[in-house]
């Protein structure tokens, strides 16, 4: 159930970079978790249905890419994947495995709506600045 | 529509939390560990017995990571100074939690803090306290497979105890097999065996620990 806390630091994490550029809000979030990161997609996704609303990140969707950890055994070179049961090369029946990657947990980028009414307000402000004159 | 590349770590606000704390403790002198494990693993007994080997040798101060008072009273009996850190239910302790509860500590006066996280072996892998090592405490009654469920926990820790190692007979813990997931998972980290009943195992423990506190002690001074 840490989600709540994972989900909150993503909503604060993709608002501040939509501000930084100046969007209007936030469409997309692509959040990219490795197989060991023991985090649950659908946890993230209700708690996100609550926590976002009424900020720009409303409505947006989240898409998860999940990293497999990728096993390699020293002997023979064979790759192959976790099942969460054993390290033994299916191939060689080696036992000298490196796990490499299944740690990720990072924001990978976010789509956004960029504000075309304040485009279209400060073709307004200049316009009125022109009447001024 | 635009993107906007963002790859920063999903708990970077934490992280910096974090960081901040470390860096009291380190311009403090004080060695701060994070002691994780499943409820019933055995985190306030190992915390318990450390405490009376080393406290005539080491300033100790102890963080709680719990809802209610019980280990608490159970630390503070032993005469070391012991904070409540209220997680309000929550499962797991967090950056800031800690940072808040370092006023109510001594801390001036301390060399070695002990933070008992809450019982889980799930969440609490992912926070970053300000914390200096990673203990894990596993069980022989857990069964041997849990580093193959929760490999997070274990690819994280700088220390991992087995506990109830009295119980061995009694139960069928493949302790090759345990082991070879927790090597492949975090090569060379310190293991040691443990039996809070019995005693054994414990110097060893005890000994990597006074190492590790002197360590940081040398550090300070030069």
């Amino acid at each position: 159930m840490h989600e709540l806390g994972v989900t909150q630091s993503l909503l604060d994490l993709a608002v501040r970079h939509a501000q930084q550029a100046g969007a209007a809000r936030v469409t997309q979030l692509n959040v990219v978790i490795g197989q060991m990161a023991n985090i649950v997609d659908d946890s993230v996704q209700f708690y996100w249905e609550i926590i976002a609303q009424d900020t720009i990140a409303a409505g947006a969707v989240l898409v998860f890419t999940r990293v497999p950890a990728r096993l390699r055994c020293r002997d023979c070179g064979h790759q192959f994947a976790f099942d969460h049961r054993e390290f033994v090369c299916p191939a060689c029946h080696g036992e000298q495995i490196d796990v490499e990657g299944g740690d990720e947990f990072y924001l990978e980028s976010i789509e956004v709506d960029l504000p075309a009414d304040s485009i279209a307000q400060s073709d307004e402000e200049e316009r009125s600045s022109h009447a001024r004159n | 529509m635009p993107e906007i590349k963002v790859v920063e770590n999903i708990l970077d606000a934490n992280d910096q939390i974090a960081a901040r704390t470390r860096q009291q403790l380190d311009a403090l002198g004080v060695v701060a560990l994070n002691i994780m494990a499943s409820p019933g693993g055995g985190k306030t007994s190992v915390i318990m017995q450390t405490i009376s080997a080393l406290k005539d040798e080491a300033r100790i101060g102890v963080m709680e990571g719990d809802v209610v008072m019980i280990d608490v009273e159970k630390v503070a009996a032993l005469g070391v100074p012991v904070t409540l850190v209220n997680t309000g239910g929550n499962c797991h302790l967090d950056a800031n939690m800690v940072s808040s509860a370092l006023p109510s500590l001594p801390m001036d006066a301390l060399d070695l803090l002990i933070i008992e996280n809450v019982g889980n072996l799930i969440c609490p892998a992912a926070f970053q306290l300000g914390h200096h090592v990673n203990v894990v405490i596993a069980s022989v009654p857990e069964g041997d497979d849990k580093p193959y469920k929760y490999p997070a926990m274990f690819r994280g820790a700088d220390v991992l105890l087995l506990n109830k190692i009295d119980l061995m007979d009694y139960i069928d813990f493949r302790l090759d097999y345990f082991r070879h997931g927790v090597e492949v998972l975090n090569p060379g980290v310190a293991f040691f065996p443990v039996s809070c009943k019995t005693g054994e195992g414990f110097d060893a423990w005890l000994d990597w620990l006074r190492a590790r506190v002197a360590q940081r002690s040398a550090t300070n001074e030069a």
